[in-house]
């Protein structure tokens, strides 16, 4: 990737230990982003999407725990200039340096905009709060900046909005409102966890509208964590795509949907439903489900479900993340 | 279809309002008009997909078809096995149970509509039970034969659903679905719940047995990609109104109404090289408690002409099968998607 990176993830691992056994929700996870770029970051429920997110923030919930690896965030320096890196999982998760980047260097939007407002305050209170968290204003001029902020986001007759508690928005607004308050700092990543799974189609789009304008205005890098193959093809600049609690494979945009090469990769874009397709054509499904977190296969962890595994080598070891062209990697013994 | 065959289900003037309360005498104030006058048919042997936003009436609409809640106006007319045609609506409790064999439901949410502490032999077995199968022998053999069709291991039968996974669960909903050889089978968003590699393979098993026991779908969905895979025709409600009927190739290609076109613009294709200009809609969905006048899609219709605001469009036959709701069907040219 060009340049300095605004993140980079090395081998992350993000334990549950439980009495039934440790879910590893995240297992060596590793993958760069630029400033101002867009990785989609696409799997299915349990790959780990989430839990990589809030291992980022630090905002895993017990007993989770990140057990190995290195998040490492350039926070931008007063001065411009390439600024500071520090490693995020070495950061005491409530202590002052962490909460001065969560929420204001990096933001996330969580995919229920209903439970991610509490339900007594005005949402406006909430943005202010925020802003006020991070930033030197009084009252008044958070209340302002608020206002702004729910102005540039869409919504309409922002001062009268900013008053109502948020069960009073639409599922839209709503997801608006949040991602007001996200921005209201201006981040330089922000972290965008299924935003738009809870939204109707036409409301997706002018949301996906929203947050491509806002990043063009803002510069932010945008980390898109979704199952849907649709709406990464629309916004990412690179993706990776998880199985497990792994990357699987990494590469630019185009090549994920032109120039598939891990097995699992290939067989999702297969199976997925298209509105160009002909009618009450039959689809190509995978054979299987997703494992059951404790019943994690050895080797590849997709090896039981995989068309080209290959005995002795996928169920005895583990593949690595190996380059295969230019910006692209794969973990899979095809390619090596 | 034969000229002379009546279709199989038929519902005429569908009406479903729901009572706003308030106040310490819980007076009425206003009504919520979840289905407002929808007409459609489905023949025998096919699927009719019936997509929308969530809030426009697709599963008000369908369980009034079942009489899972019973309609406010309308009529809903099955012609049953014997070739008669009844109106559901006016069943008494007998004869809707003997044709609630004939029509059955499949749920979105495999997590919640399985009772947890039956097991599969039961939960698939319960119709069979209620329906007079009394023998304990004759039923494991039917429910071993169900499994069997769906994809799941007879010898699961003695298992709780807690067991299985979200796409198996479905196999399990579909199986008790289909105890009791049913014609019509209501499937209300059956594979939004599921994982994307696992939907499609609910997708082939519903189309493998439709073929199988030549059953009847009416397939209500959000998902205009799931429902081109499964529909040989499709309806768009809107606001409580049917907008468009028409056959699956030809809805998706040429869409008569803007709201279609625009649904099918909204959804995110899976191609980078794709990314075309969408027609963005302003606004949100009318409230269904005070809609506005006119055509309910007029605030946000990017083709709105005045008539649209204060006639409410009829509901015409534009092209042989192919129904719409709109005053400017004729002269629109909207995109649909080949």
């Amino acid at each position: 990737m060009m340049g300095q990176p605004l993140l980079s993830v090395r081998n992350l691992k993000t334990y549950f230990a439980q009495d039934e056994g440790t879910v590893k929700a995240v297992d060596g996870v590793s993958f760069e982003m630029a400033p101002g770029a867009t990785l989609g970051i696409v799997g299915e429920s349990g790959c780990g999407k989430s839990i990589t997110a809030r291992s980022i923030m630090r905002i895993v919930d017990r007993p989770g725990r990140i057990v190995e690896g290195e998040v490492y965030f350039r926070r931008p320096s007063a001065q411009g200039g390439a600024g500071t890196v520090v490693d995020l999982a070495k950061l005491e998760p409530n202590g002052p340096e962490m909460r001065s980047i969560r929420g204001a260097e990096i933001a996330l939007i969580f995919q229920e905009p209903m439970s991610s407002f509490s339900p007594v305050h005005s949402v406006g209170n909430q943005i202010i709060e925020a802003i006020q968290l991070h930033q030197p204003l009084g009252r008044r001029e958070a209340r302002e900046r608020a206002i702004e902020m729910l102005r540039r986001v869409g919504v309409s007759s922002p001062e009268e909005r900013v008053n109502q508690l948020s069960y009073q928005l639409s599922g839209g607004l709503r997801q608006r409102a949040m991602i007001a308050m996200a921005l209201s700092c201006e981040p330089t990543l922000l972290i965008a966890d299924e935003p738009t799974t809870a939204l109707d189609v036409t409301t997706q789009t002018q949301i996906l509208d929203l947050m491509r304008r806002l990043q063009q205005e803002d510069g932010m890098a945008i980390m898109l964590i979704t199952h849907d193959l649709g709406v990464v093809a629309e916004m990412a600049t690179d993706v990776a795509v998880m199985y497990l609690g792994r990357v699987v494979e990494q590469a630019p945009v185009d090549a994920i949907f032109h120039d598939p090469r891990h097995p699992y990769t290939r067989a999702l874009l297969r199976s997925i439903p298209r509105i160009r397709s002909r009618t009450r054509e039959r689809l190509t499904p995978i054979t299987g489900s997703v494992p059951h977190p404790y019943d994690r296969p050895t080797g590849c962890p997709f090896h039981p479900r995989c068309p080209d595994f290959m005995p002795g080598t996928c169920d005895r070891q583990a593949p690595s993340l190996r380059p295969v062209g230019d910006h692209h990697a794969v973990s899979c013994f095809l390619y090596e | 279809m034969t000229a002379s065959r009546p279709p199989l289900l038929r519902v005429s003037g569908l009406q479903k309002l729901f009572p706003i309360r308030k106040g310490f005498l819980k007076r009425t104030v206003g009504h919520v008009r979840a289905v407002d006058g929808v007409n459609f048919h489905i023949d025998e042997g096919e699927t009719l997909g019936l997509v929308g936003e969530s809030g426009c009436g697709k599963t008000t609409t369908a369980r009034c078809i079942l009489r899972a809640i019973e309609p406010t106006a309308g009529e809903v007319f099955m012609r049953v096995a014997e070739g008669s045609v009844v109106e559901v609506g006016k069943l008494g409790r007998a004869e809707l149970r003997a044709l609630r064999r004939e029509m059955q439901m499949i749920f979105q949410d495999p997590f919640t509509s399985l009772n947890p502490r039956m097991t599969l032999l039961d939960l698939v077995g319960e119709p069979l039970l209620v329906h007079g199968l009394r023998s304990r022998r004759e039923r494991e053999d039917r429910v071993a034969d169900l499994l069997r069709r769906v994809g799941l291991r007879p010898e699961y039968m003695r298992r709780f659903p807690h067991a299985f996974s979200g796409g198996e669960r479905q196999r399990i909903g579909i199986a008790r679905a289909l105890a009791l050889h049913p014609r019509l089978v209501v499937a209300d968003e059956p594979v939004s719940a599921l994982d994307v590699s696992v939907q499609a393979q609910i997708l082939n098993l519903l189309l493998d047995l439709q073929a199988e026991f030549r059953l009847t779908y009416l397939f209500v969905a959000h998902d205009l990609s799931v429902v081109r895979h499964i529909s040989s025709r499709v309806a768009v409600m809107y606001v409580g109104r049917m907008v468009e009927v028409a056959e699956t190739t030809e809805l998706f290609s040429r869409p008569k109404h803007p709201y279609t076109a625009a649904l099918l613009s909204a959804v995110p294709e899976p191609d980078p090289r794709a990314r075309s200009q969408r027609i963005v809609l302003a606004g949100e969905v009318a409230n269904p408690a005070s809609p506005p006048g006119g055509c309910y899609f007029h605030p946000r219709c990017p083709h709105v002409v005045e008539v649209c605001r204060t006639q409410a469009p009829p509901w015409r036959e534009i092209s042989p099968g192919h129904f719409v709701g709109c005053h400017r069907a004729d002269e629109l040219q909207l995109a649909g998607v080949e």
